[in-house]
């Protein structure tokens, strides 16, 4: 008897725990939006908030600040760097996962997942001093040369060949993201029960047509919701794009020139942010960003939901 | 006398060191059913995914004596199984419909493998199939809905009719109907019956009933070798090895 009581007592207790962590973490995160809604408040008055979200000029001297560039800049950054990611990572998954052997899949894996390790100050440096004069000698400069002489209407698409921009922006983000969705894509494609995979193989299939007709699309929901977090990884991510894109206040005009994402620039001049405005337009920025990635995720949510087989259908 | 299908020669099958199934040699002739059965861990399982090389996957395994179909050794260096498992079908414990995709396309999965575009053709295929496997008055309505919607009982005979789609000279049948309830077995060992006018089927079975019921032929299994085989009739009733008698008057297993 007093032994249920103490049982009883005891779940109640750890029950009361659990919710008062979950709301605490909800708290902090309710808290941190208020925070950066409340900071950034006065851009938001001064410019309207679709005034400083639709505006492309940033300019710290006269004090007229838009997000326009920066949000354009993190978008299009992170979606060719997911575009570059995507195939990669997904035959990196197949690879591991169907092809290789168990041991050399295991090995191969560890080092892709080792590649989310590496701190992000570390890709930077990497890609200034390795990526950046690699990308300088070898793609911009001949290219943008090219491009002088047989077609001078793509030099402006292009950009300066300075090796820093939004191109070595790109493709360091693009390594940077892609174990996200490789060990994604690679557990999902574990998960596929081998009746399925026997099921298709006793049809007459080869290995590529039960990979194809079988595996990946039963594991397209965990493929996808790699890519999810990749996307979120890459919208999110600061240190080695700061290092690399050049960070320009302009609209990213061309494919080398200098950009700047909403991270990027917070990162770049929290510093030296004299004005209040010039504070506060940063603050405002970031309450974008928020918004930005929890957009992302929602919309992310709702098509894995649509998507998910088996276990996760409901 | 009924023309040979396949035949096991000695057919010995390993799982690393431990030999699952020891020198079983089995002939089993053209449109007729022969049923494997044994307590668990016979390996009447492991005997049956020899006929077709399902073992290739695993590589663990290896499969040694020999495996004709229609006189053509199946191992022999330069086949390839692809070939093979297109001429010899399976269906599993569990229905496996593929969850992506719907009632007809599940159907026709095995003629998506092989090219088949013409519209017509498929469709055609796929009512032929889905009518062999007793299942087209309850689908055929609702062909392109997905087949995770259907029942267990439906579900294993899309996974019949997925097989019987390629049209397969054998079907192998591992416990088809294990995993279902009393009316879909029924329905099953039913079409079973139908089938063998077509087909030749190696089922698999933990139920002796069943073997009973729709076999021609039954081999009984024990400790990985074939104990007996037999004239399904002659093998219940009068069975010649006493382990036999010992198991199918269920003393044990």
């Amino acid at each position: 008897m007093k032994a249920r009581l103490y049982g009883k007592l005891g779940d109640a207790l750890f029950t009361a725990l659990l919710v008062a962590l979950a709301l605490g973490v909800l708290g902090v995160a309710g808290l941190l939006a208020w925070e950066l809604w409340v900071g950034g408040a006065p851009a938001f008055r001064a410019f309207g908030f679709w005034g400083f979200t639709l505006s492309s000029e940033w300019n710290a001297v006269s004090e007229r600040f838009g997000a326009w560039p920066f949000l354009i800049g993190t978008v299009v950054t992170s979606a060719a760097a997911l575009i570059l990611a995507f195939f990669p990572s997904l035959a990196a998954a197949i690879v591991v996962a169907e092809y290789a052997p168990r041991r050399l899949g295991e090995v191969v894996a560890y080092l892709i997942d080792l590649l989310a390790a590496l701190p992000s100050v570390v890709y930077g440096l990497w890609g200034i001093f390795v990526l950046v004069p690699l990308v300088r000698d070898h793609v911009e400069q001949p290219l943008f040369l090219w491009s002088a002489e047989h077609a001078p209407a793509l030099m402006g698409l292009l950009g300066p060949p300075t090796g820093i921009g939004m191109f070595s922006a790109v493709l360091v983000l693009a390594l940077m993201i892609l174990p996200y969705a490789s060990s994604l894509a690679r557990d999902a494609i574990r998960l596929v029960p081998r009746e399925q995979r026997e099921a298709m193989y006793a049809l007459g299939a080869t290995r590529w047509e039960v990979v194809r007709r079988v595996v990946l699309p039963y594991a397209r929901g965990g493929i996808f919701a790699g890519v999810v977090l990749a996307l979120a990884r890459a919208i999110g991510e600061t240190m080695a794009v700061t290092m690399l894109i050049g960070n320009s206040g302009q609209l990213p005009y061309s494919v080398f020139g200098p950009a700047a994402t909403m991270a990027s620039v917070i990162a770049n001049e929290f510093t030296e942010a004299e004005g209040e405005l010039h504070l506060a337009s940063l603050l405002a920025v970031g309450f974008l960003l928020l918004l930005l990635s929890l957009a992302v995720n929602l919309i992310a949510d709702f098509i894995l939901r649509r998507m998910s087989v088996g276990e996760g259908r409901k | 006398m009924e023309a040979l299908r396949m035949e096991t020669e000695n057919l010995t099958v390993y799982y690393g060191k431990h030999a699952g199934v020891r020198g079983v040699s089995l002939p089993v002739y053209d449109r007729t059913i022969t049923a494997l059965i044994g307590p668990s861990g016979c390996g009447k399982t492991t005997f049956l995914r020899a006929l077709n090389r399902m073992h290739d996957l695993n590589p663990v395994v290896r499969v040694e004596g020999r495996v004709r179909l229609d006189d053509e050794d199946i191992y022999a260096p330069g086949v390839d199984p692809v070939v093979i498992r297109r001429k010899v079908g399976m269906v599993f414990q569990r229905p496996t419909p593929f969850p992506t995709m719907s009632i007809f396309e599940n159907v026709v999965a095995g003629l998506r493998l092989v090219g088949v575009r013409d519209r017509d053709r498929l469709r055609e295929v796929a009512e032929r199939s889905l009518r062999q496997a007793a299942l087209w008055d309850e689908v055929k309505d609702r062909l392109n809905e997905p087949a995770v919607g259907l029942s267990g009982g439906q579900q294993q005979r899309i996974s019949i009719a997925r097989a019987l789609a390629v049209e397969p000279e054998v079907l192998l049948m591992d416990e088809p109907t294990s995993a279902l309830d009393p009316i879909s077995t029924q329905a099953i060992e039913d079409l079973l019956v139908d089938l063998k006018e077509q087909v030749t089927i190696v089922i698999v079975t933990h139920n002796m009933q069943q073997a009973a019921r729709v076999s021609d032929r039954t081999a009984f299994f024990l400790d990985g070798e074939m104990i007996e085989f037999g004239p399904t009739e002659q093998l219940f009733t009068n069975p010649t090895d006493p382990r036999t008698e010992a198991y199918i008057t269920g003393r044990f297993g």
